[in-house]
């Protein structure tokens, strides 16, 4: 048995040094399914100098124990595409890694055209 | 050909309704969640299952709502479907040329217990009194979870239902009826018997969906502007040939 107890984990991770993506209408992409999840990305309130380069993720999941994971699948998501300004949540049924990283993607691909 | 089973809630909201004309209410950056499914570990939709707002339809103005399946298979709770009354009764307000309902739903939201319950049946309330105001409600079926439970008697208080083969109503779904009346009364399993007792056809066929069509976004788009304007005041002539129906179908002498 896990020593965690039961519920949800919520996780929250913070990048710095983003590209500022200005404002642009929220996003929603993906279904809280059995090993899917949605993903919310919107502009953060009040983007102004420092916070616009800041990328906030907040994940709340019904698979707990995996926060190391997370830690990686975001980053790496900072990494590609270096948002600023912006919050993404997600609320997470059990999603693989590869899930998380293609609906995070799609996310940014939406307001792809915002940000022109 | 776009499969109306297999798009999402959004994308047939994005599709089946004139471009760009959605305006949702209560979006999900608004986050009006559900206050009971974190306290079971179950992690909540930012829309709760379901999106609603106004939109065009061929130009007219249209109320729409639509179920996400893939959601807790549709589940009715609290907020879900507090966000459907609340849009049938800015209809009574604001009259527009229907109600569109995108019903993809197993019922009650077991989780949400009698808080989905009433909110079921406060659905099936602002039905009819929308009904009753003179403004049409268009049930469109055709999602992979069907409409069952309290989902499948507010389709039947609707004044059109559309549906396709694919798409099933009933009360009891097949697996609730296996379980409360055993494998040899119902195999959930068997899907020529789950079809041909819910399923589009059989619908159609016995009087319960007014219009049948292929499993297409553009089909039900179709079938959806031609229900415009086709509202079907609750009057005694109407109770009486439904009364009719039901008869025939029981095989009963009818009532002298």
């Amino acid at each position: 048995m896990s020593d965690l107890p039961a519920g949800l984990e919520t996780l929250d991770f913070s990048f710095s040094g983003g590209r500022p993506a200005g404002s642009f209408a929220p996003v929603l992409v993906g279904v809280v399914g059995s090993g899917n999840l949605e993903v919310m990305l919107e502009a953060a309130p009040g983007a102004d100098d420092t916070s616009a380069t800041v990328c906030a993720v907040r994940v709340e999941t019904s698979a707990r124990g995996f926060g190391p994971i997370w830690q990686a699948v975001v980053s790496d998501f900072h990494d590609r595409h270096g948002l600023g300004g912006v919050r993404v949540s997600i609320n997470d049924m059990g999603a693989t890694p590869a899930v998380v990283s293609l609906r995070l993607d799609q996310a940014v691909a939406e307001i792809g055209g915002a940000l022109r | 050909m776009i499969s109306y089973l297999e798009c999402s809630a959004r994308e047939r909201l994005a599709l089946l309704l004139d471009a760009g004309s959605f305006h949702e209410w209560l979006p999900p950056a608004d986050r009006v969640t559900s206050p009971h499914l974190a306290a079971l570990g179950v992690p909540s939709a930012f829309d709760d299952g379901v999106a609603i707002g106004r939109a065009t339809l061929d130009g007219h103005t249209v109320f729409v709502a639509a179920q996400e399946g893939a959601f807790m298979g549709g589940g009715v709770g609290e907020v879900h479907g507090a966000k459907l009354v609340g849009l049938l009764q800015r209809a009574l307000r604001d009259r527009p040329a229907a109600v569109l309902l995108l019903a993809e739903s197993g019922g009650v939201r077991l989780h949400e217990a009698n808080a989905g319950l009433i909110a079921v049946s406060e659905v099936m309330r602002a039905v009819l009194d929308v009904r009753a105001a003179g403004v049409s409600v268009v049930v469109l079926i055709g999602g992979a979870n069907g409409c069952f439970g309290g989902m499948g008697i507010v389709a039947r208080c609707a004044d059109h239902i559309v549906m396709s083969e694919a798409g099933r109503l009933a009360m009891s779904g097949p697996e609730v009826i296996e379980a409360s009346h055993g494998v040899d009364e119902f195999d959930s399993r068997d899907r020529a018997l789950v079809w041909r007792t819910s399923g589009g056809q059989h619908r159609f066929d016995s009087g319960d969906c007014d219009a049948l069509v292929a499993d297409d976004v553009q089909a039900f788009r179709a079938a959806a502007m031609a229900a415009l304007g086709a509202a079907r005041p609750v009057t005694l002539a109407l109770l009486e040939a439904e009364q009719a129906l039901l008869t025939a179908r029981l095989g009963t002498p009818q009532p002298s």
